[in-house]
């Protein structure tokens, strides 16, 4: 058994919380910088110009990119000979978030969903684990702002409805979101699964890195359709019009019930944020 | 790129007349902060009859939840928050001499309505360029509801916040003008 020890956890999280939220991944950042080139609205572009700005002074400065610092979302690979020691993975975790909020000067947004009483200190953290073989842990970071959340939706769509089915409810599901997820966006889709498995598979699409392909063909052509398709309906860089609606499409499937298709839509702002750290 | 216009607060109804949807502007002087919690308490005082924290003829508010400020700072990240989940307040505001409000996303038509009618603009700021306005916020004093946190009033000063006109005072509005005009074909 290798033992880790919970405080080194809880000192891996607050650090990812402060990095994540300041420094914008160099993968986002190109895929803007692109965007910035082939953009035709002048709004537009004064847009995505202040964004890779906004960027630079964030992590020249750690300072949030957002002032949504959002909830904290982990995903945790756990190897089956890792022992936690002094102390749980979730305490461990949960107690990252509080140093890293507080020790980082990052917004606390978590409420009681009726009372919308804060909870004061941005826990308690969603985490979803996964059990692995091996002796390492994984831990990615991804905050995720309430903006773009918002504007993420779900369907058990028939089976009949097809591959025509699943993209147009992608469509529909971006078009309805117009301004509101801070366009550009990134588009992460679950496709399978279950009713919660699609969920997550449309989450963990968004950690790819921005612009990277589904290793099946079909798929990944199927996101290269979809970016297209995502691009013509002009919403454009903060829903002013333009033809940066989205950087990047990213599907994610896993096999279903003979009598399913789910297909989850989940919304990414342009601050596309997320750390991982490898124990 | 169009040229920018210097807009300075409080602001009068000859300063706001001209602006047009797409037009770029830079804000100098003071400003109030305010969202949903905010909004919903200063309407509650208005509807009693009482004196809400400040008098919002001629100014403009900036819809935004800012991060704590660090040591020695004046403000933390201060980007804007969706404006249409204030869309219920803002008629009545305007009414009583609001001219300008700030945030992103787009505003629904009674708010574009009453833009017109009491003549107002809606300005849209970049959402999550939130370190880039912090540092146009020069100073910022919580004037009331401090135990709202981050959803706090407050009054900043700010020198050359970068806005873009969304809805101007013919009623125009930018976010689905703009949208027709890009939007293409394709076959499927």
């Amino acid at each position: 058994m290798r033992r880790i020890e919970s405080a080194e956890i809880t000192e891996q999280v607050k650090t990812m919380c402060i990095q994540a939220n300041t420094e914008l991944g160099k993968d986002v950042v190109d895929k803007l910088e692109d965007a910035l080139k082939k953009e035709t609205s002048p709004v537009g572009c004064d847009v995505i110009s202040q964004i890779i700005e906004n960027a630079d002074i964030a992590r020249d400065e750690t300072l949030p990119m957002c002032q949504d610092t959002g909830f904290a979302v982990f995903l945790v690979e756990l190897g089956s000979n890792v022992e936690i020691v002094n102390g749980s993975l979730e305490n461990a975790i949960q107690e990252g978030v509080r140093a890293g909020y507080r020790e980082g000067y990052l917004r606390k947004s978590i409420c009681d969903p009726l009372s919308r009483e804060n909870t004061g200190d941005n826990t308690p953290a969603v985490i979803h684990v996964k059990l692995i073989e091996g002796d390492k842990l994984k831990i990615v970071f991804a905050p995720k702002g309430g903006g773009s959340e918002n504007m993420s939706r779900i369907a058990m769509l028939k089976p009949a409805d097809g591959l025509t089915g699943i993209k147009d409810f992608v469509i529909e599901t971006v078009e309805r979101a117009g301004a509101n997820p801070c366009p550009p966006i990134i588009v992460g889709v679950g496709v399978g699964g279950t009713f919660e498995k699609s969920a997550i598979l449309a989450k963990e699409a968004l950690l790819r890195p921005v612009g990277s392909k589904n290793p099946n063909p079909r798929w990944a052509e199927t996101e290269e359709d979809l970016l297209k398709r995502i691009n013509a309906l002009g919403i454009g860089p903060m829903g002013l019009g333009g033809r940066t609606t989205a950087l990047a499409v990213h599907i994610n499937t896993h096999p279903c019930h003979i009598a399913s298709l789910p297909v989850a839509v989940n919304i990414q702002c342009h601050a596309a944020r997320h750390k991982e750290v490898v124990l | 790129m169009s040229n920018v216009i210097k807009l300075k607060t409080p602001l009068q109804v000859s300063d706001i007349e001209a602006l047009r949807i797409g037009d770029i502007v830079h804000i100098t002087g003071t400003v109030y902060t305010a969202r949903d919690a905010a909004h919903k308490r200063m309407i509650d005082t208005i509807d009693r009859g009482e004196t809400p924290p400040f008098d919002v003829k001629g100014q403009v508010i900036y819809y935004v939840g800012p991060t704590p400020p660090k040591p020695g700072k004046v403000i933390g990240s201060a980007g804007p928050t969706t404006s249409y989940r204030m869309d219920p307040y803002t008629p009545r505001l305007l009414d009583l001499g609001l001219r300008a409000t700030i945030g992103k996303g787009q505003r629904g038509k009674d708010v574009i309505e009453a833009m017109k009618e009491f003549k107002g603009v809606y300005l849209v700021a970049v959402g999550g360029a939130a370190a880039l306005i912090s540092k146009r916020i020069k100073e910022a004093e919580i004037i009331a509801y401090e135990d709202l946190g981050p959803e706090a009033i407050r009054r900043i000063y700010v020198e050359d916040f970068p806005a873009i006109v969304a809805n101007d005072i013919l009623g125009e509005d930018l976010f689905s003008q703009g949208k027709e005009k890009y939007k293409t074909q394709i076959p499927r």
